[in-house]
């Protein structure tokens, strides 16, 4: 048991745990947050692989570490997007939920420029 | 059961341990901090998995400007009223269920891995000489697939433009209200005076040794992005209206500059984003050079959000 | 020889020092009664024990630089600590004094 995959398991149980709070939680930054954590449960799997991999002198395979970085890079900007459309539903709404409104309130509320 | 193994299995459990709380706990607030702080651990997660390059992306994208930008949006949305929980504990359970067997699943690909494991290390090292650059990170991701860095560039920016289509019409071309009525002689004006410059340099030096060492282009962009925000923050310079041309500019600058090399490539080298040898390694200094800005002034955007004040105040 | 345990006992000795402060601030954070008197004890006792723990460090320094840049981490972590100490005493305080 070496510790690549000890952190390994660490991967996939960050993975299961981020599932289980993407789905359970209903509020839509919580979902977000726990969307970077199957991410990150992820990219440490990745990472595994690229230790084991380690050969010629270095100490982990190139191209999966590269693969994650592009990762990370690439997950904050779907972060970022997710977080700006909650908050311009919040703008537009009023509450951060990801079920509809009672259509009575949505009525009388009107439309937001 | 070595020390170093202990130590592994020690953070190993921290870090679980971190994800369960900001699952589990109650305030939006307290669960981004959690992450903060996740993310911190997993930066060391990655020295001890020997990737040093991706515990400071890690450290400086994944856990700071995340965390800058869930901060934003926790501290906007604190006064929404919460709403009750939708699932049944059934379902919970059947969810806990159903993650816990995608964990077992995950957990014997660990174990089943195949040894010797198979890499791509020996064609990396073979061609690094020919690169020029003594990082082979840096190689993979601005030689061997500089193409996926380049999409990654368009990437940001596409997401950047989804962040500004949410604008309200009247607002189109103004300046994103992130950050208003700084406290112009507070302690996070002395901040923003002393560190910026620090930070500025410390960007440029990860840049430069990103070609042979540990760093490159995201994590001095990175850099260069949370000082940009801390003078914004700190009221010393306004937020771009996005209208500027100059800072169209700037975002632009990096993808286009690679599409050029890319497409003399085809002149100069025979196919494209391919370098003609001998100048390959001031090639890819020159477009991480330009990419660094696009992308550090992209990030900070990002975190900025959508205009909120139209161009005439 | 002798060199080398002198070097391994400061080092010993320093790095267990820094880790009680830290845990001395970690018990002050949990035990004191409101948010001004946690953050006195976070920033004083978590500054000097990182500053024990890189003394403790620099004995195993590749070269002047790298000791100099272990103490400029050290500078930097006491600014910008004491700068977040002092904005989070300025929110506290503001939150006192609004009816």
């Amino acid at each position: 048991m070496t510790g690549a995959t000890i952190f390994g398991l660490c991967g996939a149980a960050l993975v299961g745990l981020g599932l289980f709070g993407a789905i359970v939680n209903p509020q839509p930054l919580r979902k977000i947050l726990a969307f970077n954590l199957l991410g990150g449960g992820v990219f440490l799997m990745f990472g595994v692989i690229a230790r084991r991999g380690a050969a010629a002198g270095f100490f982990g395979d190139p191209v999966p570490q590269a693969m994650v970085i592009t990762g990370i890079v690439v997950a904050f900007s779907a972060t970022a997007l997710a977080v700006a459309l909650m908050l311009r539903l919040f703008q537009l709404s009023g509450r951060i939920a990801l079920t509809p409104e009672p259509s009575a309130e949505a009525q009388s509320r009107g439309a937001d420029g | 059961m070595t020390v170093s193994l202990g130590l592994d299995i020690g953070l190993a459990i921290l870090v679980l341990s971190v994800a369960v709380w900001t699952i589990a706990v109650r305030e939006a607030f307290a669960s981004v901090v959690g992450f903060v702080v996740y993310g911190l651990l997993l930066a060391l997660v990655w020295v001890r998995l020997w990737a040093i390059d991706i515990a400071l992306t890690e450290a400086a994208i994944g856990s700071g400007v995340t965390g800058a930008l869930l901060l934003g949006a926790a501290s906007r949305t604190r006064h929404a009223k919460a709403e009750p929980e939708a699932l049944t504990l059934i379902v919970r359970l059947a969810v806990a269920v159903f993650c816990a067997l995608i964990t077992a699943g995950l957990a014997a690909i660990v174990f089943l891995l195949p040894e010797p494991a198979p890499t791509l290390a020996p064609d990396a090292a073979a061609n690094l000489s020919t690169v020029g650059v003594g990082n082979p990170i840096t190689a993979v991701l601005l030689a061997y697939r500089a193409f996926d860095t380049f999409l990654e560039k368009v990437v940001l920016l596409f997401a950047l433009i989804g962040v500004w289509s949410l604008a309200a019409d009247r607002n189109w071309g103004g300046a994103p209200a992130l950050w208003q009525s700084p406290d112009r002689n507070g302690p996070l004006t002395f901040l923003g005076q002393i560190l910026p410059p620090v930070g500025v340099v410390v960007a440029i030096y990860m840049l430069w040794t990103g070609a042979d060492h540990p760093g490159g282009a995201f994590q001095a962009s990175a850099m260069l992005a949370a000082m940009w925000m801390l003078t914004m923050i700190a009221g010393l310079t306004h937020v771009p209206r996005i209208s500027s041309t100059g800072l169209r500019f700037t975002l632009v600058v990096g993808a286009a500059a690679f599409l050029l090399a890319g497409l003399a490539g085809f002149y100069f080298a025979g196919a494209f984003l391919a370098y003609p040898p001998g100048y390959s390694k001031a090639l890819i200094i020159a477009i991480e050079v330009v990419m660094t800005i696009s992308v550090a002034g992209t990030l900070v955007l990002l975190v900025a959000g959508p205009p909120e004040r139209g161009e005439r105040p | 020889m002798e060199m080398s345990i002198a070097r391994d006992v400061f080092t010993i000795l320093m790095v267990t020092a820094g880790a009680f402060f830290f845990l001395a601030g970690t018990i002050g954070l949990l035990r004191f009664p409101d948010t001004l008197t946690r953050l006195h004890a976070l920033t004083k006792a978590d500054n000097l024990g990182l500053g024990l723990v890189i003394l403790g460090l620099l004995p195993w320094a590749n070269g002047t630089l790298a000791g100099l840049k272990m103490i400029f981490i050290w500078l930097l972590v006491q600014f910008a600590g004491a700068t977040v100490a002092q904005l989070i005493a300025r929110v506290v305080r503001h939150g006192e004094t609004q009816p």
